[in-house]
């Protein structure tokens, strides 16, 4: 037992739960320092309910863990009690398992998931005493790398990073740490090892880049500044989905996360081609692993976590050719051992619905469609290929089912939306209540009613999609659409059936700023952070008002990055990577989304988007 | 067939609340691959019942858990099971089987005893040994205890049913530990030292629960699994004899 502690019995009982920094937890990975060459810690900037419910970390932690020569470490965002109290009585940042400083390590890995947790980065750096700025770095620090989602566009927080890993985790860490080690057997150094690994596949090292600006703000140019630095960096990628590391043993938190559960990853990426959509793009193809090795997996990590619940991820589930049979092998183990499935991200239907009913209790859960938009001509702009027949048909077999609760997810500001549009969420919800009206007789209603939660979020646009050029909404225009809905639904004639949810504007628009911003949002998070801003995706510790006064004194527009129609010839700050998906194919499904034409589905015919270039998943599978 | 189950909890893991220790056995009984009885409908739970819950950071030697389970290999196995799939500071030293009467165990706890240890720099300034001989000769010794309704005045020496000084620095005490009139020990460490015209440092003490007790029918206090058997055999043979 790693008996050490790096916080005293007086701070652990006197913070909000203290599990969250002892380590220890079950399935959590100590070495013998003697018999390890490379010190990793792995980072999710936020609370550690939150970090623990991240698979990719699992992932990684496990993959890199596998590995003799590396010990792998956790660290999550203190919270804000333990964070003033560190602060105070100047408590380095520590990793759980062997209770050391961050600082002490080779590297720190930092997954980047959500804009929002930003200035967390920067809290974990501070509370590290890692200088914020790369550049400001010496060899007594460890190099730090960002992976995630984010950093398909990582301009904003570049000054932060050494290296960004750009793409899926599982191919590039092993050439990454031989070549580290390699540097250090040299003495090469810490700029000199950047640079060779700028050299490997998929890793932006942001110092090497230099960009210049228009007088307009926009970008004039974006260029590596040395010889023999690639000038585009695509995105790495598991060919072989069946192959790839999968952690049997994830560590097992002590305290309630929020993913508490075992998650069996069946597919990675979609090949629906939602043009809101980024995962939708960024992990094109769309792989699937062999159903065979799943049922292995899923016994295997029920077994050795003890969880009492398995959950399937992937971005679409019900698009796995062996959904059924995985399914019913699932049913089949998990009742013999009083397991609970959970199934999220089904489509509605006769096999999904006859599943639920066996999984859950009918009565106490809830069925969940996402039209994401209200009319039938914004959801061809979107490409969400979900007709209000099928949602209607869906709703009619759950109502016949037994299940009365509704919950629909709605997005406010799409290109295009018109107020018809928005008028079509709230008619939508009321059909569907009429629907339950009409489907179940007066005598056999639980209660009498049916319950529609009706919820709406903003619409963000980002990188790799094809609403990347698209202007969005300002707050005022927001709050204006979220105003219309309710107007709307509480002129329905079953509006006392229905629940209107929608969230918070000013926090929408930030997101889009950063989401598309380029490295001069830098200075902004430098500013909002000295301001003492961090948990800003927790709304009690979001300040806007603190973001405004920043961008303000840094002389940056907020709506220059956000409510502006990009032009196709403007330089994007994200368009030095390439995410497998090509500039050509998302210029014509924003032309189409524009003519409110829908495109097919990878099954159904290929549209050409470039990743077949990988060799792999849908593309190299017979189509329908 | 329902098992009681002790256990130590020692070193980090002292940080872990009760409900998270629940949780905790939840998840190793499944790992250990124990057959667990479990309760019936779409959230199914395991049967299990915990003694006294032991409060963060205190560490223990004697915790105890019942569980119920439909058959079993040994008491012996489901120990080395459970702690081969356990975590360092959770430590099951031993199984017994309960005859089919017993309470369970939160109901059947009596009392429970524990060292004291006071931190460094945070310990009396009097001496604890004849501290503790006078503070024992008091008829009563009333203290306010705060509860969710407000407060109300309770005899901590009705409760007290041990208290010695073992060194210059520690104290061992046997408290009353049931539901109606469970007392914590630093209720009565603070009570002392007022008593000693000194307040209790915060957080001066290191809480070590030695043992739980039952009160058996002869009104003894037992370790609570005193009444449990080793062995199937021996639990099919009082149960027999009892018929």
């Amino acid at each position: 037992m790693n008996e050490k502690l790096a916080l005293s019995d007086d701070i652990l009982m006197k913070i909000e739960k203290p599990a969250r920094y002892i380590g220890n937890e079950v399935n959590a990975v100590v070495k013998d320092l003697n018999n390890i060459d490379v010190r990793f810690c792995m980072c999710f900037p936020d609370v550690y309910e939150i970090g623990m419910s991240h698979l990719g970390i699992q992932i990684l932690y496990g993959m890199l863990n596998s590995w003799d020569d590396v010990w792998c470490e956790r660290v999550y965002s203190p919270w804000v009690d333990l964070d003033a109290i560190m602060r105070k009585e100047n408590i380095p940042l520590f990793a759980l398992e062997s209770q050391d400083p961050v600082k002490d390590f080779d590297f720190l890995g930092i997954t980047i998931q959500y804009e929002m947790c930003y200035t967390n980065i920067l809290q974990v750096l501070d509370l590290a005493k890692i200088p914020l700025l790369a550049k400001e770095r010496g060899d007594d620090c460890p190099i730090v790398i960002g992976g995630g989602p984010c950093t398909y566009n990582p301009e904003p927080i570049a000054d932060f990073f050494d290296i960004f890993y750009i793409g899926e985790g599982e191919t590039q860490y092993r050439p990454l740490i031989d070549l580290y080690k390699k540097c250090r057997e040299e003495k090469a150094g810490r700029e000199e090892f950047l640079r060779r690994a700028a050299k490997l596949p998929g890793m932006y090292v942001p110092r090497f880049y230099e960009t210049t600006y228009h007088e307009d703000g926009t970008i004039a140019s974006f260029r590596p500044t040395e010889e023999g630095i690639s000038a585009t960096i695509r995105k790495e990628l598991v060919t072989d989905m069946t192959d790839s590391f999968y952690p049997m043993k994830p560590v097992v938190p002590y305290i309630k996360v929020t993913q508490d559960r075992v998650v069996l990853e069946i597919q990675r990426g979609c090949i629906r081609g939602c043009r809101f959509c980024q995962a939708g793009q960024l992990y094109r193809p769309v792989r699937e692993r062999d159903v065979e090795v799943l049922k292995k997996y899923a016994m295997e990590m029920l077994k050795n976590t003890g969880h009492e619940e398995i959950s399937l991820s992937s971005l679409s589930s019900s698009d796995y050719s062996k959904l059924p049979e995985l399914i019913d092998f699932l049913m089949e183990e998990c009742n013999k051992r009083h397991i609970n499935i959970s199934l999220p991200s089904l489509r509605i239907d006769a096999f999904s619905l006859d599943v639920m009913s066996k999984v859950q209790d009918v009565k106490k859960s809830s069925l969940t469609f996402a039209p994401e938009a209200g009319s039938q001509r914004l959801r061809d702009v979107i490409n969400k290929g979900l007709t209000e027949e099928v949602i209607l048909h869906g709703s009619a077999l759950a109502f016949e089912g037994g299940w009365t609760r509704v919950k629909l997810y709605f997005m406010l500001g799409h290109p295009t939306e018109t107020e018809e549009d928005i008028r079509g969420i709230a008619e939508l919800s009321n059909k569907i209540a009429a629907t339950f009206f009409d489907t179940v007789p007066k005598e056999k209603r639980v209660n009498g009613r049916v319950q529609i939660v009706t919820s709406t979020s903003f619409f963000v646009p980002k990188p790799f999609t094809p609403f990347q050029w698209a202007p969005q909404c300002t707050k005022e225009e927001f709050v204006e659409k979220a105003y219309l809905t309710r107007k709307a639904i509480s002129e329905q004639l079953n509006q006392k059936s229905i629940k209107y949810n929608w969230h918070e504007a000013d926090v929408s628009v930030l997101e889009g700023v950063l989401a598309r911003g380029d490295r001069r949002l830098s200075q902004v998070l430098l500013y909002v952070y000295n301001k003492g801003c961090f948990y800003d995706a927790w709304s009690e510790y979001f300040h806007n008002d603190v973001w405004m006064e920043a961008f303000a004194a840094c002389g940056l527009d907020p709506d220059f990055y956000s409510h502006r129609e990009r032009p196709l010839d403007e330089i994007l700050p994200w368009d030095f990577l390439d995410c497998g998906v090509s500039r050509s194919f998302l210029e014509r499904e924003w032309q189409k989304a524009k003519n409110e034409t829908t495109s097919p589905n990878c099954k159904q015919a290929c549209q050409g988007c470039g990743a077949a270039r990988f060799g792999c998943g849908i593309c190299i599978e017979p189509r329908d | 067939m329902k098992l009681r189950i002790k256990f130590k909890k020692y070193g980090p893991v002292r940080f872990i609340g009760h409900l998270d220790v629940m949780r905790f056995f939840q998840k190793a009984n499944r790992r250990a691959e124990l057959d667990v009885a479990y309760t019936g409908g779409f959230s199914p739970h395991q049967i299990m019942s915990f003694a006294a819950p032991l409060g963060v950071g205190l560490t223990s030697n004697g915790e105890y858990m019942d569980l119920e389970v439909y058959s079993l290999t040994s008491c012996e196995d489901v120990k080395t099971r459970l702690n081969a799939v356990s975590v360092p500071g959770i430590e099951i030293t031993s199984v017994k089987i309960l005859p089919d009467k017993a309470g369970n165990a939160m109901a059947s706890v009596a009392a429970a005893g524990y060292t004291v240890t006071f931190r460094e720099g945070r310990g009396p300034h009097f001496d604890l040994a004849p501290a503790v001989e006078r503070f024992l000769k008091k008829d009563e010794i009333l203290i306010t205890k705060e509860t969710k309704k407000g407060s109300r005045e309770i005899n901590l020496k009705e409760g007290i049913y041990e208290l010695k000084a073992v060194d210059g620095n520690s104290l061992y005490l046997l408290v009353d530990a049931s539901s109606a009139g469970n007392i914590k020990p630093m209720q009565v460490v603070e009570a002392l030292f007022a008593e000693n015209g000194e307040p209790l440092p915060e957080n001066a003490l290191m809480v070590n629960r030695e043992e739980t007790y039952l009160r058996s029918d002869a009104l003894e206090l037992l370790p609570l699994d005193a009444i449990g058997y080793d062995s199937e055999e021996a639990y099919k043979a009082a149960s027999g004899d009892a018929e």
